[in-house]
C-alpha cells in the first residue's frame, strides 16, 4: 500500500512521545508510554474509557504537564507545557467536550486566540464572519446559523466549528478526540472523508477512540493502551479486529503487533 | 373581540421589538428606572405635598451621585462576566482615596506649594496606578495561586480599610485641591450652559454617525437592515434624550450664596451675574467617557473577546491558548484601576478623604452589574446595562433619602431589590433560551 511506504521506519516521526508519565494524586493516568506518528498517517489510539489515551494526547496538545518523559517534534526535542507552544509546533486538537466558548458564536469560536485585527488592533469581526462562511461552506454546507451563540447550535453543527477551527490554521498534526461521538451517519461519512483527505495532504493524525469500528477501516496503525501503559502498536493491515480486541480487553500482543510495556505477559 | 385584542397587541410588540432590535432586558430596566423616578415623586407629591425627584436638582444630583459607582460598575461586569466576584471596591476606594488626600494635602504642597496646577495632575496618577496595582495584587493571588476571588476580596475588604485608617491615623484628610475638587461636580465643577449645549450637540451627532454607518456595515455585508421608521425612531429617541438631559441639566442654576460668591471673586454686581446654569457636571463626562471606554474594550478588542469567551467557558478558553491567569490578573487591575477613578470622584465630590469613604459601596456596584443583566454563571453582560444599574440603584437610595425612609428601612429595600433582581434575571433567561 502507498501509505506502507510512507510510514517507512527510515524516516523522521513527526511526533515521537517517549517513555510519558503523568500521575494524579498517586494514580499512573499513563505510565511509561510511547508512541510516534508519522507524517501522512492515521494512528488510531485505541482503549477502554480510563485507560489513559485522553490523559496522553493532552500530554502532546498541552492541556497537561507530563511528570516524565520527552515529547519530539520532526526528531527535535520540544517543550510543551501549555496549549499555545502546542499550536505554535503546528499541533491542533479537536477535543472530545469540543471546547467551545457556546456564549460567542462560529466565527469567534473558530478565531479564538488568533483573532483578525484590524489596522488599529481592534477585532475584524466581518472578516473574520467571511473567512468562517468559507470553511464552514466546505465542511458542512447546512451550516448557516453564523450570528447564534454555539450554546444553541445542534451536536453535529457544534462538532463542525470544532473540526474547522482545528484544520483552518494549517495544522501539521491533528488529534481528534472521540470526533464522531455526536455525530449521525452522514456527518461520519463525511468526517471519514476529511480524514481521508488531509492525510493526502501529509498531515498527521492521532484518532482517539473507545469504539474500534470507528476506528479500524481509517487507520494506519493502531496503538492501544490499558491501564495506563501501551499493550502494544500494530499495523491495520498485519492484524484483525478481534486481535486488537483482545488488545484492548484483555491486553495479550497478537504476532502481528509490537508489544509495549503493558503488554500482558502470559 | 375583548380576547383577541391582547394578543395582537403582544404580536404588534414583537414585531416591534424585532424590527428596532431593541432588547427586552433595556427596555425593562428604562420602565424600572421610570416607575422608580415617577413613583418617587407622586409619594413625594401627596404624602409630602412636595414631589422633590423629578426636579433638575435632584436629577442633577443624581447623576452627580451615580458617577462613581457606574464607573466601577463598568469594571464589575468584567469581573463577574469571568466568573469571578470583586468585593474590595468600596474599601480600595476609600483606600485609594485616602493615598491620594496624603499625597495633594501633606506630601505635594511640601515640594509644589500649594494650589499648584500639576497637584491634581500628579494626585490622579497616583491614585489610578495604585488602585490598579492593589487590582492586579489581588488578581495575581486569584490567578496563580488559586485563592477563590470571593476570599481575596473579602480579605481586601478588611485589609484596606484597615490600611486606610492606618494611613490617615483616623483622621479625615482635607481640604483637596481646588483644581481636584472640580472633578467631583459641584457649581464650579460643571461645563455650564453653553459646554453642555456642545457637548449634547456633539453626542447626538454621534448617535445619529454612529446609526448610518452601522447601517452601511449591514448593506456592505449584505446582513438584515432595520426598516427605515425603526432606524429614525432610534435616531430621534436617542437624541431626544440627549436633549433633554441637556435641557434638566441647565435648568438647574446656580444656588444665591455660590451666585454672591462668584460676584464678590469678579468684581461684579449679583445683578449683572444673573442667572447661571450648572449644565453637565464633570463626573458625569468621566463616567460617560469611562463607559464608551470599557464597551470599545469590552466589544471591539481582543482583550474582551477573551473576557467573554473565559466566561463562556474557562477550560476552552485556555484550550485555545488564551493566558487566562494573565487575563485575571488583567481584569482585575484594570477593576482597581477604575476603582482609582470613581475614587477620585468620590473624595473630590466631598472634597476630602474620609475613612468611611466608599462604604458598601461593593453592593452597589456588584448590584448594579447584576440589575443591568450580568450573569452569575458568566459569559453573559453588558457595559451600558451596568451602567443603567448603577442609575437604577442609585436613585432608588435618593429616591429614599428624599421621602425620608428611615435608613435601616432603606438598607433593606436596596436588599431586596438585588435579590429579586437575580431573581428575575433567572426567570428572563429560562423563558428567552
Amino acid at each position: 500500500m502507498e501509505n506502507t511506504q510512507k510510514t517507512a521506519v527510515d524516516q523522521t516521526p513527526l511526533v515521537e512521545m517517549k517513555d510519558i508519565s503523568i500521575s494524579f494524586g498517586g494514580v499512573h493516568a499513563v505510565d511509561n508510554a510511547s508512541c510516534e506518528l508519522y507524517p501522512g498517517e492515521v494512528v488510531g489510539l485505541l482503549g477502554h474509557n480510563g485507560a489513559g489515551k485522553s490523559t496522553l494526547i493532552k500530554i502532546l496538545s498541552g492541556a497537561y504537564s507530563r511528570d516524565s518523559g520527552q515529547i519530539f517534534i520532526d526528531g527535535k526535542e520540544a517543550t510543551i507545557t501549555n496549549p499555545r507552544h502546542a499550536k505554535e509546533f503546528g499541533i491542533e486538537t479537536i477535543y472530545q467536550t469540543l471546547a467551545l466558548a457556546d456564549n460567542v458564536d462560529a466565527a469567534a469560536n473558530l478565531y479564538l486566540g488568533r483573532e483578525i485585527l484590524t489596522r488599529w488592533g481592534t477585532l475584524d469581526d466581518a472578516a473574520m464572519e467571511a473567512e468562517t462562511r468559507k470553511v464552514m461552506n466546505r465542511l458542512n454546507p447546512n451550516f448557516t446559523r453564523f450570528k447564534d451563540p454555539v450554546a444553541q447550535l445542534s451536536g453535529g453543527q457544534r462538532q463542525s466549528v470544532a473540526i474547522a477551527r482545528a484544520i483552518h490554521f494549517n495544522a501539521r498534526i491533528l488529534i481528534m478526540d472521540e470526533p464522531t461521538a455526536a455525530l449521525g451517519p452522514a456527518e461520519t461519512e463525511q468526517v471519514g472523508q476529511l480524514i481521508h483527505q488531509l492525510k493526502a495532504d501529509g498531515i498527521g493524525i492521532f484518532l482517539i477512540s473507545h469504539d474500534i469500528h470507528d476506528v479500524f477501516d481509517l487507520a494506519d496503525r493502531v496503538v492501544v493502551m490499558k491501564n495506563g501503559a501501551v499493550v502494544g502498536s500494530a499495523k491495520t493491515s498485519d492484524v484483525s479486529k478481534d486481535e486488537v480486541l483482545g488488545m484492548i480487553i484483555l491486553g495479550n500482543c497478537p504476532p502481528g503487533a509490537t508489544p509495549g510495556p503493558g503488554a500482558s505477559t502470559d | 373581540m375583548a380576547d383577541q385584542q391582547p394578543e395582537f397587541k403582544e404580536r404588534a410588540l414583537v414585531r416591534f421589538l424585532r424590527a428596532t432590535e431593541v432588547d427586552t432586558r433595556l427596555l425593562g430596566m428604562i420602565g424600572a428606572l421610570l416607575l422608580i423616578w415617577i413613583g418617587f415623586h407622586l409619594y413625594g407629591h401627596f404624602v409630602n405635598g412636595y414631589g422633590a425627584f423629578l426636579t433638575p436638582r435632584n436629577l442633577w444630583n443624581l447623576s452627580v451621585q451615580t458617577s462613581s459607582i457606574a464607573v466601577m460598575a463598568t469594571g464589575m461586569v468584567l469581573v463577574i462576566v469571568t466568573r469571578h466576584i470583586d468585593l474590595s471596591v468600596g474599601s480600595l476606594l476609600g483606600f485609594t482615596a485616602m493615598i491620594m488626600g496624603v499625597v495633594q494635602v501633606w506630601i505635594l504642597p511640601e515640594f509644589l506649594g500649594l494650589g499648584h496646577p500639576m497637584t491634581w495632575v500628579i494626585t490622579v496618577i497616583v491614585g489610578i496606578t495604585f488602585g490598579a496595582l492593589i487590582g492586579a495584587f489581588q488578581g495575581a493571588l486569584i490567578a496563580y495561586l488559586n485563592i477563590p476571588a470571593f476570599i481575596v476580596t473579602l480579605g481586601g475588604l478588611l485589609i484596606w480599610r484597615g490600611a486606610s485608617y492606618l494611613l490617615a491615623r483616623g483622621e479625615t484628610i482635607a481640604p483637596v485641591d481646588q483644581t481636584f475638587s472640580l472633578i467631583g461636580g459641584g457649581p464650579y465643577g460643571t461645563i455650564g450652559a453653553v459646554g453642555s449645549w456642545i457637548f449634547g450637540g456633539l453626542v447626538c451627532l454621534a448617535i445619529i454617525a454612529l446609526l448610518i454607518s452601522g447601517r452601511r456595515e449591514r448593506i456592505k455585508f449584505g446582513f438584515t437592515t432595520r426598516p427605515m421608521w425603526a432606524e429614525l425612531l432610534i435616531g430621534a429617541i436617542g437624541t431626544g434624550v440627549v436633549i433633554g438631559a441637556v435641557m434638566v441639566m441647565n435648568a438647574y442654576p446656580w444656588p444665591k450664596g455660590i451666585i454672591k460668591r462668584y460676584a464678590a471673586e469678579n468684581n461684579m454686581d449679583v445683578a449683572d451675574v444673573g442667572v447661571i446654569s450648572h449644565g453637565f457636571a464633570i463626573p458625569i463626562l468621566v463616567a460617560i467617557a469611562v463607559g464608551i471606554a470599557m464597551t470599545f474594550l469590552a466589544t471591539r478588542t481582543r482583550f474582551g473577546r477573551y473576557v467573554f469567551a473565559i466566561g463562556g467557558n474557562p477550560e476552552a478558553a485556555e484550550l485555545a491558548g488564551i493566558d487566562t491567569k494573565k487575563m485575571t490578573m488583567k481584569i482585575f487591575a484594570l477593576m482597581g484601576a477604575l476603582t482609582g477613578i470613581a475614587a477620585v470622584i468620590a473624595s473630590a465630590r466631598l472634597k476630602s478623604a474620609t475613612l468611611a469613604l466608599g462604604q458598601f459601596d461593593e453592593l452597589y456596584v456588584i448590584a448594579a452589574a447584576v440589575i443591568g443583566g450580568t450573569s452569575f454563571a458568566g459569559g453573559i453582560g453588558t457595559i451600558y446595562g451596568a451602567i443603567l444599574g448603577a442609575l437604577v440603584m442609585q436613585s432608588l437610595q435618593s429616591g429614599m433619602v428624599l421621602i425620608g425612609f428611615d435608613a435601616a428601612i432603606q438598607q433593606m429595600v436596596v436588599g431586596c431589590v438585588l435579590v429579586l433582581a437575580v431573581f428575575l434575571d433567572n426567570l428572563y433567561r429560562r423563558k428567552s433560551v
